[in-house]
């Protein structure tokens, strides 16, 4: 509430600075890109590691949380056997090893006329549409990926193309690493497509990832986009979606998330054209010590608009879950219809649920409405189960499982609607087994 | 539905001027120097014959401000504080302290009557019509308290109901225990200056198992120009004990800014009950958003007691800027909180505005209902936090936020923060933001009803559940208040 | 009483009345019946003021003068009611409160005396009594969680209080079983009164079984195109609109 103390580089902020130093001369791109990251670097240091104060980060404290950070990649290593968590699931996929795109061991089978490049040749190229979408976000965590961006994927689909095999990134980070991976996805005009999103990495590594997808879809175009986010038991994972849809566009955004030691998932989504609908959706699952944040900012900047959001969080053991959202309507953008939902169901007594859904309103004519709750299972529910016969854990996973199932199905791709069920399942059914 | 009535009759009777608390008190004041310092303390201090262990608390304080720097994490905006430029002390020189009523500046008295607040104690015991109702009512007049009505016969039931000066006085003991036990001296910057220069306000200690026979109300008047008051409010509320307390203020119209920093400290012990109601008409600046009260307030309740329950009332319609967040520490077991808001917001008006419920004992309970209304150039934004600690099992809470734009040059936000270490603590949280519906208008146009009074009449269905906290005779008040202050918006 | 000559009006730049002839005399009730989308509600909307319907042409003379231009709530002190299809809900405010909040607008806007607050609750309760209105409604939110019924009888006992000269009952009997459709229609039988027209609109015949017409007109695409006695309903009901379906020529 007083003066904001000085507060001395951490540990983490002055290796950050050295790799940085170290790497700036080899990391790719054309001699804007080379000025942008000093630009960037430079904000990324005169704010620091987000921390309590940060009020976009007030839950997730990365000064006090990353004590130090893992060295930069270095060399290009060998793809680690790891499971596949989507297999059954048919989709192409893009192999992102360590922040770098690996055509060799990618599928692109099946998604015709879609352009697949490596982002670091768009790096060298100087392309514009990098950080575009990312122009106006005032966070240290995407500065840090724009000073140290080391590639990811680059893909086009072009207008009015209709594409119905899902296309999957497949981010895999191999060992005790910080990567910086920047994907770049343009949906041309009255095009389709569903976009997979998956990370993974070993579990016994904690490593940290960066990754700051930027998205652009077009006027009429139909996008399903679906996260997974399954890092290894000690990893960080630090994801950023930022995407603008244009007018009469139908956008729907799932994240799951049961990895990674500490996670924070931003989705940043920005209405550019009107009559269009975004429905925003989430689930986490955490256990453990694990700590989970989901922040959503949704930019009415446009009237006739309607968004939905609803995230669900369910947090075992000590975990931890934050969802921080917000709906901002700018003063254009009336006869807006936005309604944000959060629900938190806490399993066990020592764990706990942040939680902060603003509405930012300056246009008259919107009808505008968020809800949240917190809460354990429904005793009276359960009871009545119970009573049937039905066991303890079995009645609990199939309420978790229904209260999850919610925010799944709302993606509304039945597909990897299931696919992200039996994620969730899974995950219940290991309840109990991996505590840390 | 008289309410209603009188609600349209007001908003028809409004000229151009709205605000008809603006008049200002040709009255002899005596002003300490412009600024602040430790003389400055010592000045006040010595105006009010403080014993040396509150002078002692106040440079303490005073020592901690100078470290401080203004809070900005709310949404409101302003030009710096001069806090060099302000007169600490102001008080009419014919008032060295609370007397009878026969003493006080007749003057006063006239100021009271045209603010439309019942001082006269005698008419009113001897049913004088049109004396008022049957409220006590402690005065204060910039830095101090001109008047305590009732004192007797509060006394009589063991209520004790004074200025906060005069309890330093003569209840120091009482005093000690509490004073700054739910608000640090350093919880935050405004507060900690308030512990420093406060000014006056009032005291109620009401014994244990005793129901405060009738209403407590202060009202307070910033009548000097370039002076900042200091409120301070002190209610302990012993075993048992039930009390109702509300307050009112008001400022002449004036251009320059106004600073009104107060704290007010809320204790309640096992199975005691406070209900503390608000109406806050301080001078909002004229349409061009010139001139108005900083309203810069800290208010707690500490619910120590088990099953002891404290209500906050609250109709925001005045200052320029107000920064209130009532709050509700739930430290006994079964304890409630309740905070029940109206903020209307016009002209250039900006409320930040909310409450905090700190639930920290077992089976504890809270409900929000907020209701704000932004007009005109106005922001107001709901600033929330509902807490469950690690032990709080069991612990309820409903909130309700709904906000109504009228035009489209206005803003309203709502940023509640949720906070659950328990997970049998069940929380619930909705908010709404809409306008009032074209066609709900026009029904009402059909029938009849001008837009001014449609606009009233929906409005006052809006705010229903609050005004329904209130004190049956605020309640009426509070409703005139909504309309006035809407005045002007529609058309 | 009722005088539209040539009314033409659209929404949005859409041309929905496209000349609108009609004459109720004082007395008279007339009937409008008509397909969906003939019109007829946008009429009624015309008729009462009702914000984003453009009168692009013609007038309409009530009581010898033209309120084209007229605020909605000068044309209802001035005795223009309008019995809406969906009555609005407005949460928190009673309906007695509304009731007595619109009766005396009314009344202070012709120069009248505002009535007592027992004068008042007679007036009330002798309406409501005959229309089953109960005084539990009457506390309740105005329109809040009534049924389509309760909606309805709400409706005509405002009517009642606020006597209108020229009442418009839009689909008043939309979302009425028969016994809610014969109490108001009863409702409204009582008010016809020789100093008083009323303009029916409705979509089926069987509402005018309950409250006979002076006369009947049919309106399609924006017009009146016939007008006859009570037994053109009759006609109507057995032969369908599909006669006056259509764009006119």
């Amino acid at each position: 509430m007083n003066a904001e103390p000085r507060i001395l580089r951490t540990q983490a902020e002055d290796t950050l600075a050295l790799e940085f130093a170290a790497a700036r001369t080899r990391l790719p791109g054309s001699p804007s890109v080379a000025a942008a990251r000093e630009v960037a670097f430079a904000d990324f240091q005169k704010a620091g590691l987000p921390h309590r104060r940060t009020e976009p980060w007030r839950y997730t404290d990365l000064r006090a949380l990353l004590r130090t950070v893992p060295p930069l990649v270095s060399e290009r290593a060998e793809l680690p056997a790891i499971v596949d968590p989507l297999a059954g699931l048919d989709r192409a996929r893009l192999v992102v090893v360590d922040g770098a795109y690996r055509p060799e061991l990618s599928d692109l089978s099946g998604i015709d006329g879609v352009t697949v490049r490596p982002l670091a040749e768009l790096l060298r190229e100087g392309d514009e549409r990098i950080g575009r979408e990312i122009a106006t976000l005032d966070d240290a965590v995407v500065s840090l990926n724009a000073a140290l961006m080391t590639g990811g994927v680059a893909i086009d689909v072009p207008a009015g193309a209709k594409i119905a095999r899902a296309i999957e990134i497949a981010h895999v980070t191999t060992g005790l690493l910080q990567t910086h991976t920047r994907n770049l996805v343009t949906i041309g005009a009255d095009a389709s497509a569903r976009i997979l999103e998956t990370h993974v990495g070993p579990a016994d590594s904690a490593y940290q990832a960066n990754i700051v997808t930027e998205a652009t879809v077009g006027d009429r175009a139909k996008v399903i986009w679906a996260k997974l986010q399954l890092e290894g038991a000690a990893a960080v994972h630090l994801g950023t979606f930022s995407v603008s849809i244009g007018e009469e566009t139908e956008f729907d955004h799932l994240t799951l998330m049961t990895g990674a030691s500490i996670s924070r998932s931003q989705t940043f989504l920005a209405f550019a054209g009107e009559n269009a609908r975004a429905g925003l959706f989430g689930a986490t699952m955490v256990r453990g010590k694990q700590h989970a944040d989901i922040a959503l900012t949704v930019d009415h900047a446009v009237p006739n608009c309607a968004s939905r959001e609803l995230f669900k969080a369910v947090m075992d053991e000590r975990s931890e879950g934050v969802f921080q959202g917000r709906i901002n309507v700018r003063p254009a953008a009336q006869k807006t219809d936005g309604r944000m939902m959060t629900q938190g169901l806490l399993l066990s007594e020592d764990a706990s649920f942040f939680v902060k859904p603003e509405l930012e309103i300056f246009a008259d004519d919107v009808q505008c409405a968020h809800g949240a709750t917190s809460g354990e299972i429904d005793e009276d529910i359960l009871f009545y189960l119970l009573s049937r016969g039905i066991s303890r854990p079995e009645a609990e996973t199939l309420l978790v499982t229904a209260f999850l199932a919610e925010a799944i199905e709302g993606l509304g791709d039945e597909a990897i609607g299931d696919a992200f069920e039996a994620i969730a399942r899974d995950w219940l059914a290991n309840r109990g087994q991996e505590a840390k | 539905m008289v309410a209603v009535q009188e609600t349209v009759d007001q908003v028809r009777q409004i000229d151009v001027d709205q605000y008809k608390y603006g008049f200002v008190t040709d009255i002899e004041t005596e002003l300490a120097p412009k600024g602040l310092s430790e003389d400055i303390v010592r000045f006040i201090s010595a105006k009010k014959n403080e014993p040396e262990w509150m002078l002692e608390w106040r440079l303490d304080a005073y020592r901690r401000w100078l470290t401080m720097t203004e809070p900005t994490w709310s949404r409101v905006h302003y030009p710096k504080i001069d806090f060099e430029d302000l007169h600490y002390y102001a008080a009419p020189k014919s008032t060295a302290g609370p007397k009878s009523l026969d003493e006080v500046d007749p003057e006063l008295l006239a100021t009271y009557e045209k603010l439309g607040i019942p001082l006269r104690e005698r008419e009113i015991l001897a049913g004088v019509e049109g004396a008022g109702s049957r409220v006590a009512v402690d005065a204060v007049f910039d830095s101090v308290s001109v008047v305590t009505t009732f004192k007797d016969e509060l006394k009589k039931a063991g209520v004790i109901f004074c200025s906060i000066s005069e309890a330093i006085r003569e209840y120091p003991e009482i005093v000690k225990k509490y004073l700054g036990s739910v608000v640090p001296v350093t919880d935050n910057f405004y507060a900690t200056l308030n512990s420093a220069v406060f000014s006056d306000g009032s005291f109620v200690y009401v014994p244990e198992g005793v129901r405060c026979p009738m209403e407590l109300s202060t009202y307070f008047r910033i009548n000097e120009r370039n002076t900042g008051q200091f409120e301070r409010t002190l209610i302990i509320a012993e075993k048992g004990a039930y009390v109702s307390y509300l307050e009112g203020c008001t400022a002449p119209m004036r251009d320059e800014n106004q600073l009104h920093a107060a704290v007010v400290e809320l204790i309640a012990l096992d199975d005691a009950e406070i209900k503390y109601s608000t109406v806050q008409n301080w001078y909002p600046g004229d349409k061009e958003g010139k001139g108005g009260i900083y309203n810069f307030v800290t208010k707690r309740g500490d619910c120590r007691g088990d099953r002891s329950k404290i209500s906050w009332t609250q109709v925001e319609t005045g200052s320029a800027i107000t920064w209130k967040y009532p709050s509700c520490i739930l430290r006994g077991d079964d304890s409630q909180g309740e905070f029940y808001s109206i903020a209307v917001s016009n002209g250039y008006q900006q409320v930040d505005s909310g409450t905090k419920m700190l639930h920290l004992g077992k089976n504890t309970k809270s409900r929000i209902i907020s209701k704000g209304i932004a007009a005109g150039r106005s922001d107001n934004t709901y600033r929330g936090l509902v807490s469950a600690h690690r032990k709080a099992s069991g612990a309820r809470n409903f909130t309700n936020c709904d906000s109504l734009l009228i035009g489209d040059q206005c803003g309203a936000h709502t940023v509640p923060y949720i906070e659950s270490k328990n997970a049998s603590a069940v929380f619930e949280h909705e908010a709404t933001t809409s306008k009032i519906a074209d066609d709900q208008l026009f029904y009402c146009l059909q029938r009849g009803l001008s837009s001014e009074e449609a606009v009233a009449l929906i409005v006052n269905g809006f705010v229903k559940d609050v005004i329904q906290q209130l004190p049956m005779e605020f309640a009426v008040e509070a409703q005139k208040l909504i309309s006035i202050s809407l005045e002007g918006s529609v058309g | 009483m009722l005088e539209i000559k040539n009314l033409h009006a659209s929404i949005d730049g859409k041309e929905i009345l496209r000349g609108v002839d009609l004459v109720v005399p004082t007395g008279e009730v007339h009937a409008i019946m008509g397909p969906n989308g003939s019109g007829k509600s946008t009429l009624s909307y015309v008729l009462a003021g009702r914000d984003g319907y453009d009168v692009t042409d013609g007038e309409i003379i009530f009581d010898g003068e033209n309120i084209v231009e007229t605020a909605p709530e000068e044309r209802a002190s001035a005795g223009v009611f309008l019995a809406f299809q969906y009555p609005l809900e407005i949460p928190g405010v009673a309906t007695m409160t509304f009731l007595k909040a619109a009766l005396n607008a009314q009344r202070k806007a012709r120069g009248e005396d505002e009535l007592t607050t027992p004068d008042f609750m007679r007036r009330v309760k002798a309406a409501s009594e005959k229309l089953n209105v109960t005084q539990e409604m009457l506390r309740r939110p105005l329109n809040v969680g009534f049924s389509g019924g309760e909606k309805k009888r709400n409706e005509i006992l405002q009517m009642a209080l606020l006597e209108p000269k020229l009442a418009i009952l839009d689909e008043t009997d939309s979302g009425l079983d028969i016994d809610a459709l014969r109490v108001v229609s009863e409702g409204v039988n009582a008010l016809r009164s020789p100093d008083r027209s009323m303009l029916v609109i409705t979509h089926y015949q069987r509402l005018l079984d309950h409250i006979v017409p002076d006369k009947v007109h049919v309106m399609s695409a924006g017009r009146i195109v016939r007008t006859g006695g009570p037994e053109l309903a009759l006609e109507l009901e057995a032969k369908g609109y599909a006669d006056y379906a259509g764009e006119p020529a």
